[in-house]
């Protein structure tokens, strides 16, 4: 096994911060995400995360700076419609289905490595440069930051609307700070497993977190360990292996970890029913 | 009467004077007038639509008047005043949102307000003691979702009541209650003013659950408005002139009956009836 070679390698090491600081932005908005009924708008954000993407490559050879673009115009696009829940859905998918349409016709104007055309759908931790890293800490320390400053007040709105709006809560403009908070997170996600994958770094972890707590804090802790485990782990199996790409590892080990928590829960379910029949 | 000494006592916590609420074309109400004092509970009645909701949007700082001037406490309502508690209609949580009761009343404390968490010991004494004033101890620590309508409401009122507010608004807080969860959402809201002398205003469309404890009952209808002792608003008279057609009040045992008297009194006066028991 190579893998300590490969860990003394700057490349891998810029891998490893990069999935670290990944993880930890998915795992603190992932039980915010499915709270609030939002796992499309995760998508579709990062469907636009590839448009964003595929201009940027197409521009100035610069996929992370044209996916935070994108996402950020399509958040913005959402949240400045403040459309209700349902409507949000299918404003999501007019744009989404448009944005991947003009994505691909970006893509079939460019004619450098194809590659690079790849590494944006399925993500390349170990292509990310000295600079791409930086921005990567920077936007994830951004994010962080507004999760904590917002936690609060975005927990009230997200359980119990009607009553925040009644304490004070500016419902419209937290729904716009999450949605921006959320594009930082999915271009992040984006860079690692790719613009088709991010759902399991985002959602995943907050969903098995959820089958084990019911206490908001606890769960936030539990989402960020397994965004961890998922993206850390799957990271070192692919540079162990060699072969397998690292998207493939982190979405298995994600999911691996989601059956678990379920199995888990429905044990825990079953026993506590069986005590209450017998006590 | 005018003794400096009872006026400290007799300070109203909310006063309207000529107040009126329009959106676009449409009036609410104008020209009202209503002082609350300490203490008291005031029921609001009228049909859908007459801004009962609105007149406590108002009060939220969510509102404003178009004309007019509201105070609480001699205040300006703003946004995030502790001084004022709201307690919603019940309406059902996700059965698996991960959130637990007693995190749901400690958004009470300071769920409105943007900064990063810290742990405040203190905070969560006095989340424990208002769960136990209010009797949820023995679920406090369940998930919310799981509980029944009338528990997520006594959840709902120690939240409202954390911040030991001068006034509580209600707004429906016994829709789709069952009638025994009624009675003791009603019950422990009154019993608590009367301890804390906090003042109550009271949204419903039906008077009869809470009719043996309201001081006063404000009835919009169309923009006109009404303001008294149930035994002063809810008659015939009165009410008849207040919606500008014949109106029977019907006093049947210990409950209120309000039907239209040109519709053979087979219907009741709005769409949504002020009596639904049947």
């Amino acid at each position: 096994m190579n893998l300590p070679f490969y860990l003394s390698q700057s490349f891998a090491q810029h891998a490893l911060l990069a999935a670290v600081i990944v993880a930890l932005i998915c795992g603190i908005i992932g039980p915010f995400v499915i709270m609030r009924g939002m796992a499309f708008a995760v998508h579709g954000t990062s469907e636009l995360a590839f448009t964003g993407a595929a201009a940027g490559l197409l521009l100035d050879n610069n996929p992370l700076a044209g996916a935070l673009f994108g996402t950020l115009l399509f958040a913005s696009i959402i949240g400045l419609l403040g459309v209700r829940d349902r409507e949000r859905d299918s404003v999501i998918g007019v744009i989404l289905a448009f944005g991947l349409g003009v994505g691909v016709l970006l893509l079939s104007y460019y004619h450098g490595f194809a590659v690079e055309a790849t590494n944006i759908l399925f993500g390349n931790i170990f292509g990310v440069s000295n600079g791409q890293l930086w921005a990567l800490v920077l936007i994830g320390i951004v994010a962080t930051i507004a999760m904590l400053v917002m936690y609060r007040p975005l927990l009230f709105a997200s359980v119990d609307p009607d009553v925040a709006e009644a304490r004070g809560v500016p419902l419209r403009f937290i729904g716009l700070l999450f949605l921006l908070v959320l594009a930082f997170a999915v271009t992040e996600a984006a860079q690692i497993v790719g613009t088709l994958l991010v759902l399991s770094l985002a959602i995943t972890p907050a969903a098995a977190a959820q089958k084990l707590s019911a206490r908001p804090l606890m769960i936030t802790i539990i989402s960020i360990l397994f965004a961890l485990i998922a993206s850390v782990g799957g990271l070192l199996v692919s540079l162990a292996s060699g072969t397998i790409k690292t998207s493939v590892s982190i979405t298995t080990i994600s999911f691996t970890i989601y059956i678990i928590a379920r199995l888990f829960s429905h044990q825990r379910g079953r026993a506590k029913q069986t005590s209450l029949l017998t006590s | 009467m005018a003794q400096t000494g009872l006026k400290v006592v007799l300070e109203p916590i909310v006063s309207l004077k000529k107040a009126t609420l329009r959106f676009g074309e449409r009036t609410l109400w104008e020209g009202l007038n209503l002082s609350i004092k300490p203490g008291e509970f005031v029921a609001v009645l009228g049909p859908n639509g007459t801004g009962k909701t609105s007149l406590l949007k108002v009060l939220l700082g969510l509102n404003e008047l178009v004309e007019g001037e509201v105070r609480i406490n001699a205040e300006l309502p703003h946004r995030g005043n502790s001084q004022v508690g709201y307690v919603p209609q019940q309406k059902a949580f996700d059965r698996d949102l991960p959130i637990r009761g007693r995190d749901l009343v400690h958004f009470g404390f300071d769920g409105h307000r943007f900064g990063f968490v810290r742990h405040d010991k203190r905070a969560w004494q006095r989340v424990d003691e208002v769960i136990k004033e209010v009797g949820a101890a023995s679920y406090a620590d369940k998930p919310i979702g799981l509980l029944s309508g009338g528990e997520q409401q006594r959840l709902r009122i120690a939240q409202a009541l954390l911040s030991k507010p001068g006034l509580l608004l209600c707004d429906e807080p016994l829709l789709s209650l069952d009638l025994k969860s009624q009675f003791a959402v009603s019950e422990l809201i009154d019993s608590y003013r009367r301890r804390f002398n906090t003042a109550i205003m009271f949204v419903t469309h039906d008077i009869n659950p809470i009719l043996g404890m309201v001081d006063r009952v404000l009835y919009l209808v169309g923009g006109k408005w009404a303001i008294g002792t149930p035994h002063e608003v809810l008659t015939t008279e009165s009410l008849s002139r207040l919606y500008g057609t014949p109106i029977d009040v019907l006093h049947v045992h210990d409950r209120v009956i309000i039907v239209n008297a040109n519709d053979n009194g087979h219907h009741h006066i709005d769409k949504q009836p002020l009596e639904t028991q049947t």
